[in-house]
């Protein structure tokens, strides 16, 4: 019988070793998995590489994982943000090294590495200093730059329902990288605030089918708090 | 540089405004971070505009009450937004391809510096102590079939920030078609660049001291 029901967050995150690379899904605060990566830094695991859109909020979250001393290298779009000083400090001290991408292109080079694709021809960036080096082609009178995937060992993204199989639907935009690293790394781990029945979750509905996890685990359903820009004083909780 | 403070001048309302005017019934628009979300605000009544964010989700509605917020449903700015009926939400991969595939009709973005060959700058100054970041901008700039630009003409110290050539680095190549700035809405054409309006109270040849390229009038008479 499958079942990729993990009992825990330390069980789940078990397979990940040190020197991986590591996907983590979220835009801001939404869809970040918090929990996952709070098991993370209880795991251990350093050196890591991770794959995220921002470089982490205030001290929470990855940016914990960053105070942690773990991670070796960022791929991401956005670190610079109102409340990314952890992130900043690190950087401009040279402990961390950036490999920055535009975001689009971060999405399709990690949708890529789960479709089997080699590389690809993109719009995005042709003529800027972030393209350079890289091989560039004319095609039908559009110029294009060519972009490779990013391959993964564990993705960790935050689902809202999941079933025994690994079948995922996600919650408003806190879906954002969830589907595309899901498929991009060999072990996939998702949190769920529900775990359902085989056939409960509608197949037509289905935002990531199962094949592409290997584990779930139910956490606690809290509240996503705002994150990524400067708050009012008292908005933040 | 001169001080010169140009008066008079569009708010950043009126700005936005002006935008809205430009926007047709049904395009499906992105509006950037920042001064161009006001246009937001602005979009006539009778017109049905549907608001794309680049973080998944199509069909925005405008900001939720206080106390309403739901940080799951958030725009590229991390602000919460609401949903309106018929809109929904999709991967990154997806909405990045709904830009660069050109299912956008227009976006909107802030620029530090706009070439007269419709060259972009917004990402970056250069400056080398800067932690860099670039997000969505270059996909933004080269996706959508018309990209507009929302900026004052001149800068704080009075540096005019439609140039020849963009000395900041660039985000997209050739891709702005349409500047409205708070003194006068220029077009971007393979003929030069043309004036299609301008405040009340200042007048052509003003307008061309205060612009290092080379104008030409085109506004309707």
């Amino acid at each position: 019988m499958i079942n990729k029901i993990s009992p825990s967050v330390e069980q789940a995150l078990a397979e990940i070793h040190d020197g991986a690379t590591v996907m983590i899904g979220g835009f801001g605060g939404a869809g970040q998995p918090a929990e996952l990566i709070d098991g993370l830094i209880d795991h251990g695991a350093k050196n890591l590489v991770i794959v995220n859109n921002n470089a982490g909020n205030a001290e929470v979250g990855l940016a914990a994982l960053l105070k942690a001393g773990r991670v070796r290298k960022i791929i991401c779009s956005f670190p610079r943000q109102a409340d990314s000083y952890v992130f900043d400090e690190l950087y401009r001290s040279g402990k961390i090294e950036l490999e920055l991408v535009p975001q689009g292109n971060l999405a399709e080079r990690i949708r890529a590495a789960g479709a089997g694709i080699g590389a690809f021809f993109t719009p995005t960036g042709y003529g800027t200093e972030l393209a350079r080096g890289k091989e560039v082609r004319e095609i039908n009178g559009r110029h294009y730059v060519l972009e490779h995937p990013i391959f993964a060992d564990f993705a960790l993204i935050k689902a809202e329902t999941g079933d025994r199989w690994g079948n995922l639907l996600y919650r408003k935009t806190a879906r954002n990288f969830g589907p595309v690293m899901a498929a991009a790394a060999k072990c996939t781990i998702a949190s769920v605030h529900n775990i359902v029945e085989l056939g409960e979750i509608d197949p037509e509905t289905v935002v990531t089918p199962g094949l592409f996890v290997k584990h779930i685990v139910k956490v606690r359903r809290t509240a996503t708090g705002p994150a990524g820009f400067k708050q009012d004083k008292g908005a933040a909780s | 540089m001169s001080k010169l403070k140009t008066t008079p001048a569009w708010t950043r309302d009126e700005i936005a405004a002006r935008v809205a005017v430009d926007i047709p019934d049904g395009a499906v628009v992105n509006l950037g971070i920042g001064l161009p979300t006001k246009v937001a605000n602005h979009l006539p009544a009778d017109r049905e505009v549907i608001l794309h964010s680049e973080n998944g989700v199509i069909g925005m509605g405008p900001a939720p009450a206080k106390g309403e917020e739901d940080y799951d449903l958030i725009n590229a700015g991390k602000q919460a937004v609401t949903l309106l009926a018929g809109g929904s939400y999709f991967h990154h991969a997806d909405s990045f391809a709904m830009m660069r595939g050109g299912h956008l009709d227009v976006c909107v973005l802030g620029a530090f510096q706009v070439a007269a060959n419709g060259d972009l700058a917004n990402w970056s100054t250069g400056a080398p102590d800067a932690i860099p970041a670039v997000g969505g901008a270059m996909d933004l700039a080269i996706g959508a079939k018309k990209t507009y630009v929302m900026m004052d003409l001149l800068t704080k110290t009075g540096d005019c920030k439609l140039v020849p050539e963009c000395t900041y680095p660039i985000t997209g190549v050739s891709c702005v078609s349409r500047i409205y700035t708070d003194v006068a809405v220029f077009d971007l054409t393979p003929e030069g660049t043309q004036v299609i309006d301008i405040v009340p109270g200042l007048d052509f040849d003003e307008l061309q001291k205060l612009t290092t390229v080379t104008l030409t009038d085109a506004r309707a008479s």
